[in-house]
């Protein structure tokens, strides 16, 4: 029961390691930025659930609601997708200049190419 | 002029007379002139000096405050104020020597060449003066790097790696122990300052006092102490004028000078003596002594023979100050003024040879007294100094240290004085013989061979007589040296 | 102040106009830094409610002695480097994205203030987040394309530094229903022994450790370093990873308390091997360096290893010692890479090989760079030497000898590597005599040599800079008790 109630947890440790094992193995920038979200994302969930209730609800133009979600975390989740989207877009806008200069977005090859030069 | 502002004068006076050099770089003879003008200036300062500490003050300047409770401060006292006066007399003898020896060789980057030699000077003042252990390392650093452009003025690849040796080990030397041991000094003496009677008494373990002598000791590179002499060698690459004055007084003299005062006011010699603290580090000082020697007689390059000389002296004040009683003290600061003069007489005869002949191998040297009397006179003035005959200054210094070794009750060392002695005979002495009675066959052109230029021989003349004067009135040396024990 | 200047720089889309609006905004913020740091030293700590609601739940600023100090290093280092950049700038990165770059180092600015001035760990992360996107920018707009990767890494990096950190929030909040620094630091007690909180410590530290490039966590900087245009180097040198040494102190001493972090969690007997370890092979690795910026990134890691030592010593002294190095490091590093820049300015390079014989053509530029790297090794009369001065006298307090020895040897690594780059500029012969190399312009020389003075300056009268650092960590230390 303990386990199983706990369901989301498990899916935000998933999620990470996944993420992080994308941005490590993966030699592929986009891939690796793709990576970066999923690791991100899994944060995003963890706060997520910490402020949620079960059964309770969002306390928005309510006298005394008898159980509410804590909103506060949920408001810092926001912030901090903002600034993933920021990150992704950098990222993103990084990758396509390198494209422009190296001709590849695959890490070895621009390490080739950085040493012959 | 009140002498507090004296000792201040003399440490910025040389770096003074650096910014008038470099604005001159356009015009040699003004420049030189700077120079020589500088350096007499200087000589008068320090000398100005000597009334006050004969009557027993100790004018002190403070500059600033460090670290709360750490400031850079000056304080003259009898034996700075002796090494003060050598270096000081003997840069204008130097700037004279030079300015003869960088014309006739055509030296590049004299501007520069003065410059540095100018703010070693005031280093060297700087050591002298200094009131606590602070202020001596910041001017020993200051000595050090100021003649690291001395060393690789060349340029060569040659001068570049005696350049880096001789950096290298410095530096290291004096962070790494040097730095070590004023840290631990600091932190359980809560004070540096130079202080007669000591300041380590009652604040240390007496067993730990035997390594942090050792800190000292061979923190001061500059000493030259066996593993750490390879420093000295290395730097003879330098232009003659700077192994003379740097390598013979300034920067070699620092450290002994250095270890005689940490000797003195660090440690205390009575503590010193009441727990046997110097034995190992007596032993590494007789050590030096003799290897030195014995080395200096293989080697076949004159001014890497002097080097290697020049180590085993050192290691001879080095041993004088480990003996810790007056008599040995007294002998220990005589023989740094004496040795400058013995030494720095054979540094400018090294240099005037290779001026008029492009020599530096003792074997190609045969003959070449006969063409140049008066260099080769001087020569065997200086070589009979080092080696302590009458009627030269350098018999004083080793009569002192001779005696100081039987006071201490240390037969061992004066039979190593002894033997270093003939040492000194068999390799110095050989030079100026093999100079007068050698034969030349290996000198076609033995009559183009004349005298260096004359600004030269007038320096090494002048040094030679030092070398006798020295013989005839060592008291002044003897009571500023006996100052520093009186009331103890 | 800088981060209203930001987005009028971009506005203003003009290189001169928006450089000139950057650096009123730095020096404006350099000069509310001086006159906070003296009212934190008379009247204590000032605190200020952000948006009216009052601490725990609204957003509280919160300035004691040591964030002053951290505020006033940031500020400074930016105030003397933008007059540098404007020169530099124009010749090192594309004439149209000059005004993106002020933009950016605007942002980065507000960043690393905000992170310094903020008593809320979440609002923590989101400047951080502000500073290293903004520096991420400011890194890719140099012309080499090797800066694209260098920046990507570092992205990549951050990145995962960030989200670390975040983790380590959340846990916190979790644990203890609060965001606010103070708060947490008297609540974290009570709840000090579950797994929660330790794992929120190690995701936090490791996050940070990132960030400040802590061995072994490092491999972004030397690249990153190496590739931005000079000037930003100089301001991440002085700037960016001392604002992460500083959150370091702030999580190991304000919120979680020295008690948590090194009797319980013992964190000092890892870091400080790990910043032993740190120094020594950064050091060796400066050695075989071939680009002298890169050198310096390298140089920049071991140093921040001094810092780590010093905190890990967990002693007054020893705290002492790295909020010195953490401000002296800042001088001698801006001076250098500053120093650098006006090289690059005039010979496009600045590879070892190629500077050979600089020395001679550009006297003042490669007399500052002498002057600020024996600054790095620690000679006396300049600040390197005055915080070596208290690592060495902190190590003793502890009786740590073969520390005492092993920092004293390590200054000699960084010996080695200045004295190669003297060697090049002053005793090789130029590989092309034909080229005629003069000294930079005076509107580079000028700042370079205000920092040298700096440098020589505090390496003097230390009143200001070991007593400010002296009362920080008493306050750090304090909180413990």
């Amino acid at each position: 029961m303990e386990i199983f109630g706990l369901y989301n947890y498990w899916v935000v440790v998933v999620l990470m390691m996944i993420g992080l094992y994308v941005v490590v193995a993966s030699g592929n920038l986009i891939k690796k930025i793709v990576g970066l979200n999923i690791f991100q994302t899994s944060v995003f969930i963890l706060y997520i659930s910490i402020g949620k209730l079960k059964g309770g609800t969002a306390p928005i133009l309510m006298e005394d609601p008898a159980s509410y979600s804590n909103p506060l975390p949920h408001v810092l989740i926001l912030t901090a997708i903002v600034v993933g989207v920021a990150t992704t877009a950098l990222g993103l806008a990084l990758a396509v200049r390198i494209y422009g200069a190296y001709g590849t977005i695959e890490e070895d090859e621009i390490e080739e190419q950085e040493s012959t030069t | 002029m009140n002498p507090a502002m004296a000792a201040l004068l003399a440490v910025f006076l040389p770096l003074l007379g650096a910014v008038g050099i470099v604005l001159l770089d356009k015009h040699p003879n003004l420049r030189e002139t700077v120079t020589l003008v500088t350096a007499a200036a200087l000589f008068l300062v320090v000398y100005s000096l000597v009334p006050a500490v004969y009557s027993g003050h100790e004018p002190a300047a403070h500059l600033i405050e460090l670290v709360p409770g750490l400031s850079l401060a000056l304080r003259v006292e009898p034996l700075g104020l002796l090494f003060a006066l050598i270096a000081s007399g003997l840069w204008i003898v130097t700037s004279v020597y030079s300015i003869g020896y960088m014309r006739g060789n055509d030296e590049s980057h004299q501007t520069r060449f003065y410059v540095c030699f100018a703010v070693a000077l005031s280093a060297t003042v700087g050591v002298a003066f200094a009131a606590n252990m602070l202020t001596l390392f910041i001017f020993y650093e200051l000595l050090t790097l100021s003649t690291y452009p001395l060393v690789a003025h060349k340029g060569t690849e040659e001068a570049r790696r005696g350049g880096r040796v001789y950096l290298g080990l410095l530096l290291s030397t004096s962070i790494g122990f040097l730095l070590l041991a004023m840290v631990w000094t600091w932190y359980s003496a809560g004070t540096l300052d130079f202080v007669k009677g000591g300041i380590l008494r009652d604040k240390l373990d007496p067993g730990l006092l035997p390594l942090l002598l050792a800190l000292y000791l061979f923190g001061i590179g500059k000493a030259a102490l066996m593993p750490f002499h390879r420093w000295l060698p290395a730097a003879m690459v330098a232009p003659t004028p700077v192994s003379a004055l740097l390598h013979a007084v300034a920067v070699v003299k620092a450290g002994v000078f250095s270890v005689v005062k940490v000797t003195i006011y660090i440690f205390g010699t009575d503590l010193l003596r009441d727990t046997d603290a110097t034995t190992f580090m007596m032993w590494i000082a007789a050590i030096t002594l003799l290897a030195a020697s014995l080395v200096a007689m293989t080697k076949d390059n004159l001014k890497a023979r002097l080097a290697y000389s020049t180590v085993s002296q050192l290691a001879y004040v080095t041993l004088g100050a480990m003996l810790v009683n007056t008599t040995a003290l007294i002998g220990a600061g005589m023989h740094i003024a004496t040795h400058a003069f013995g030494k720095i007489t054979l540094f400018f005869c090294a240099g005037a040879i290779y001026v008029a002949t492009h020599k530096t191998e003792i074997s190609d040297m045969n003959g070449l007294g006969r063409a140049m009397p008066i260099t080769y006179g001087a020569m065997l003035i200086g070589a009979l100094s080092i080696i302590g005959l009458p009627p030269l200054g350098g018999i004083w210094s080793k009569w002192y240290l001779a005696i100081g070794t039987l006071e201490a009750g240390q037969g061992i060392m004066l039979a190593v004085l002894l033997i270093s002695s003939l040492l000194n005979v068999a390799y110095l002495l050989p030079i100026p013989i093999y100079g007068f009675f050698g034969k030349s066959s290996k000198q076609p052109n033995a009559a183009a061979i004349n005298e260096a230029p004359l600004p030269i021989v007038i320096a090494l003349v002048f040094t030679a007589l030092g070398c006798m004067v020295l013989f005839f009135y060592p008291e002044p040396l003897y009571g500023l040296m006996a100052l520093l024990f009186e009331g103890q | 102040m800088p981060l209203l200047a930001g987005p009028v720089c971009l506005l203003l889309h003009h290189p001169r106009l928006s450089w000139g609006l950057a650096t009123t905004a730095s020096w404006i913020a350099f000069f509310i830094a001086l006159t906070l740091l003296d009212q934190v030293l008379s009247n204590g700590t000032i605190t200020y409610a952000l948006g009216g609601w009052a601490a725990p739940w609204g957003i509280e600023y919160r300035i004691d002695e040591i964030n002053a100090f951290v505020l006033l290093i940031v500020s400074g280092i930016s105030a003397i480097t933008l007059p540098f950049a404007r020169t530099s700038i124009e010749y090192e990165i594309n004439p149209r994205r000059i005004y993106i770059l002020y933009t950016a180092w605007m942002l980065c600015l507000t960043g690393l203030l905000g992170i310094t001035i903020t008593g809320d760990v979440f609002n923590v992360f989101v400047f951080l987040e502000i500073a290293s996107l903004s520096s991420y920018t400011l890194i890719s707009l140099s012309r080499d394309p090797r800066s694209l990767t260098a920046a990507f890494r570092y992205l990549v990096m951050g990145t995962i530094g960030a989200t670390f950190i975040l983790i380590g929030i959340a846990l916190l909040y979790i644990m203890t229903g609060t965001l606010n620094m103070m708060d947490l630091s008297q609540r974290i007690p009570a709840v000090a022994d579950t797994r929660t909180v330790k794992m929120a410590f190690t995701f936090l530290i490791v996050g940070i450790g990132l960030k400040a490039a802590l061995f072994p966590m490092h491999f972004w900087l030397p690249n990153a370093y190496a590739f931005a245009p000079s000037a930003v180097s100089a301001l991440f040198a002085g700037t960016a990873t001392k604002v992460a040494v500083y959150l370091l102190l702030r999580f190991f001493f304000t919120v979680f308390g020295p008690e948590f972090s090194f009797d319980v969690m013992q964190s000092d007997r890892v870091l400080l091997p790990l910043a032993l370890v740190g120094v020594f092979a950064a050091s060796t690795a400066a050695i075989v360096q071939s680009d002298v910026k890169r050198m310096l990134g390298y140089s920049s890691v071991a140093q921040i290893g001094y810092m780590v030592i010093g905190i890990s010593l967990v002693s007054v002294l020893g705290v002492t010692a790295g909020i010195l190095h953490l401000f002296n490091h800042a001088l001698m590093k801006a001076a250098l890479f500053v120093s650098l820049g006006c090289v690059v300015y005039r010979i496009g390079s600045t590879r070892l090989t190629d500077m050979a014989g600089v020395g001679r053509a550009m006297p003042w530029t490669m007399g500052a760079f002498v002057v600020g790297g024996l600054s790095l090794v620690g000679v006396p009369l300049t600040v390197g030497f005055i915080s070596k001065w208290y690592l060495i006298l902190a190590a003793l307090e502890q009786q740590w000898w073969w520390l005492a020895v092993l920092v004293l040897v390590s200054s000699l690594l960084a010996l080695i590597y200045i004295w190669r780059v003297v060697e090049f500029a002053y005793f090789k012969a130029p590989a092309d005599p034909a080229r005629e190399i003069t000294e930079a312009p005076a509107t580079l020389l000028i700042p370079t040599w205000l920092l040298i003075l700096a440098n020589v300056y505090f390496g003097i009268d230390t009143s200001l800079t070991v007593g400010v650092a002296e009362r920080a960590a008493k306050l750090l230390m304090g909180t413990a008790s």
